[in-house]
């Protein structure tokens, strides 16, 4: 009886889950309660990918009001790839959340952590399934504003900074979004995605449209860190709960991109706007500088956590670069990264974490020597770096395959080269993190160190896991890639 | 003249648009570049509520005797958007109370020079 | 402002009206303009009132802190538990038709809890950034003067 109901249950999980955590404000049983709505909907990803590859699209009716009039819940193979992604990456995070914040926040702030936790999933997962323009921006504000108190509750005074940045930039995000959204209401008379693909072709030559186009850009380029807009993402990383930072590195941006692909080549693809405006070409342009960009810039950074955040600036210029080709070969490669990027960086912040645990400081300085005294959290970082540059056996070899496939399938030779470049910089600032851990005496500090607790330890050993295996089996992972690429290219016309 | 003033409800909304933008990078206060995200999301509402009003249109209740309605759709979409804007002032505030507190300045540059240090 | 006796008697006389406009927007809003939200915000603005005019203490008096924390919660659990006993009755999230006898009864039942939920919330939420932000500063310096007689 439930099976029909997994679309609205997938969303309504979590979000019955927030409250409870919030009413019983035990630290223990918010954990409790966060475990089990995220792995329930996991569960209910899992099953809602079976469906959809065996039925195809699913439309689920909120309130029993027949779309377009009332609010669609649409899955079909492209967000229920997003949908895996972001339970799956959340069920093997949360978890690890328990021994860190019981050592930091008191049973109330605890269970409120939770609570947050809980409401950014919950909207996160509302992004991606609903089939209602203006249901996205509610669900986006959602996770935001969950996420922006996440991030205040770092343990530096500069996360305050951070999540209040976060907030302007974020907010002015949405509010383009809402914008666009606005002005193509305004046009078509509709709000409905499906809806509004069939209908934009007829005024797709008037102004408000394009005025539109822009805003959308614009506002989801913000959401998604892409480059030059990506200046409110390394604080935010850098300074929130390791929680957090894993959680929003792994999912949110992947989100937003998710959000990009759908605005971009299902609402506008029949509109010929790839070829009328010079929107691929941008895109293109922007990924290979924040390739290259952020990736100079995570070398000179001192703190690691906020390394590895400009390290996902540049990761993202990967996949945007990727969808920037407009085939399927690109987006294929982009869907493919989005899955292993989101695996690979909530690894690294979550070993990150570990160390922050043990260490209080992720501080390049402060970690001489912890190879020797964390040597499986160190490992998992070392495995996980060479995920990021692309090596071979690691699952980020795969999603660099297919972009320097797409790309040669595009004849962009000099882009083959960039891409291989930008990989060597990867390299520099995971062989800084190396040398130091490894290389040098260990410090006073570290020397009493011991390894991270078990219940750290395990899930972030999952991610490591999944890096490996989805580098040797990709049937699954560049499987469902393809399928939910040629989905969207044949939006395009 | 009359066109400008057919167009209104958007010039207005432009107005807002464009002055909410300017106060949030011109202010160096963190509660002033708050007023000015409020007012540019109020740019939005007015945006969505001016083309759900239909001239001689009443309250959306079918009763006899009326026969034109205004949409009411907007009202909805802008009363959640009142939300979710009232939402996030009210986080920025309570941000920027505890940015006073660890900082002792709600000033932008002090607080970027005192985490230089 | 707290001893002036013209507005503690106006604020008490208008505390009943306010209260009472709170419970007609509310128990309007399935067939006219109103709603749980209008309504949860006028509920709010009466406690506000009357911490704004007796202090803040009293108002806690009247409406404690760990009330309006659990209320927070509560009304959005009203809320999206009305759509989960849509679904185990069998139709899809958050329809309320088979609430009732009839599709029109249901409809109504469901509307009006819904909102009830929204008003718990709002209610609930106006109260707890009054709260917190009107009672920083009093924690602030209660802070201060604990510490100033520590040392």
């Amino acid at each position: 009886m439930l099976a029909a109901h997994l679309p609205a249950l997938q969303v309504v999980i979590p979000l019955m889950a927030a409250p409870l955590c919030a009413i019983f404000r035990r630290g223990y049983l918010g954990w409790l309660i966060a475990v089990a709505a995220n792995w329930f909907a996991f569960a209910a990803a899992i099953l809602l990918v079976f469906r959809v590859l065996e039925e195809g699209t699913i439309s689920y009716a909120m309130g029993g009001w027949v779309p377009p009039i009332g609010i669609e819940y649409r899955v079909d193979i492209i967000n229920v790839f997003v949908l895996l992604v972001v339970t799956g990456v959340g069920s093997v995070i949360i978890p690890f959340a328990r021994a860190g914040t019981a050592a930091r926040f008191n049973n109330t702030d605890q269970a409120w952590f939770y609570t947050m936790y809980l409401l950014a999933l919950t909207g996160l997962l509302g992004v991606t399934i609903t089939g209602d323009a203006f249901n996205i921006f509610v669900f986006l504000e959602i996770s935001s504003l969950a996420s922006y108190v996440m991030i205040a509750m770092g343990r530096d005074r500069r996360a305050l900074t951070a999540a209040y940045q976060y907030l302007i930039m974020g907010t002015i995000g949405a509010t383009f979004i809402v914008l666009g959204v606005g002005m193509l209401w305004a046009m078509t008379g509709t709000l409905n995605l499906a809806d509004l693909a069939e209908r934009i072709p007829e005024v797709s030559d008037t102004r408000p449209v394009l005025v539109a186009l822009a805003f959308l850009t614009v506002g989801i380029s913000l959401k998604l860190a892409l480059f030059p807009l990506h200046l409110w993402l390394p604080n935010a990383y850098a300074y929130a709960p390791a929680v957090a930072s894993a959680f929003l590195a792994g999912t949110a941006t992947k989100v937003a991109i998710y959000l990009f692909v759908r605005i971009f080549y299902t609402v506008f693809g029949g509109s010929g706007f790839f070829s009328t405006t010079p929107l691929p070409e941008m895109f293109l342009v922007l990924s290979v500088v924040a390739m290259f960009a952020a990736s100079v810039v995570a070398v000179f950074q001192d703190d690691v956590k906020r390394m590895f955040a400009y390290s996902s600036v540049a990761q993202i210029g990967f996949i945007t670069l990727g969808i920037s080709f407009v085939t399927e070969a690109g987006l294929t490669a982009a869907m493919v990264h989005l899955f292993n990027h989101a695996i690979m960086k909530a690894g690294i912040f979550l070993m990150l974490g570990a160390i922050m645990f043990r260490l209080a400081s992720v501080q390049i300085d402060d970690l001489a020597g912890i190879g020797r005294k964390m040597p499986i959290t160190m490992a998992g970082i070392v495995i996980l770096g060479l995920g990021l540059l692309g090596v071979p056996g690691t699952s980020g070899f795969i999603s660099k395959w297919w972009l320097v496939l797409a790309a040669l399938e595009n004849g962009h030779w000099w882009l083959v080269a960039l891409i291989v470049l930008a990989s060597l910089v990867t390299m520099l600032y995971v062989g800084r993190v190396v040398e130091v851990a490894y290389f040098r005496e260990p410090s006073a500090k570290v020397a009493v160190m011991r390894e991270a607790p078990a219940s750290m330890l395990i899930p972030a050993y999952v991610l490591v896991l999944a890096t490996i295996y989805f580098g040797l089996e990709t049937n699954w992972s560049v499987g469902l890639a393809e399928q939910a690429a040629a989905k969207l290219m044949s939006a395009v016309y | 003249m009359n066109e400008f003033l057919a167009d209104l409800n958007y010039w207005v909304t432009i107005f807002l648009l464009v002055g909410g933008l300017y106060i949030i990078t011109a202010h160096g206060n963190m509660v002033k570049k708050l007023v000015g995200l409020a007012i540019f999301q109020s740019s939005v509402y007015l945006l969505f509520i001016s083309p759900g009003k239909i001239l001689g249109g009443t309250a959306p209740i079918i009763a006899p005797g009326f026969d034109v309605y205004s949409n009411p759709l907007p009202h909805v979409l802008i009363l959640t958007a009142i939300v979710v804007g009232v939402a996030t002032i009210a986080l920025g505030l309570a941000i920027v109370v505890r940015i006073h507190e660890a900082y002792g300045t709600i000033e932008d540059d002090e607080v970027h020079d005192l985490e230089a240090d | 402002m707290r001893d002036t006796v013209i507005l503690r008697v106006v604020v008490k006389v208008l505390l009943p009206a306010i209260l009472m406009f709170a419970l007609y927007v509310q128990f309007h809003g399935e067939y006219g303009p109103g709603g749980g939200f209008q309504a949860g915000v006028a509920a709010a603005a009466a406690v506000i009132l009357y911490g704004m005019v007796f202090g803040i203490a009293e108002a806690r008096k009247v409406v404690p802190r760990s009330i309006v924390n659990t209320m927070i919660p509560l009304g959005v659990l009203i809320f999206a538990g009305t759509g989960v006993v849509s679904i185990l009755l069998g139709e899809n999230y958050l329809d309320y038709t088979p609430l009732g006898s009839k599709p029109a009864k249901g409809q109504h039942l469901g509307i009006l809890v819904v909102e009830f939920g929204v008003f718990v919330t709002v209610a609930s939420t106006m109260l707890a950034i009054f709260y917190v932000f009107g009672g920083r500063a009093d924690e602030a310096d209660e802070k201060a003067k604990n510490e100033e007689g520590g040392e």
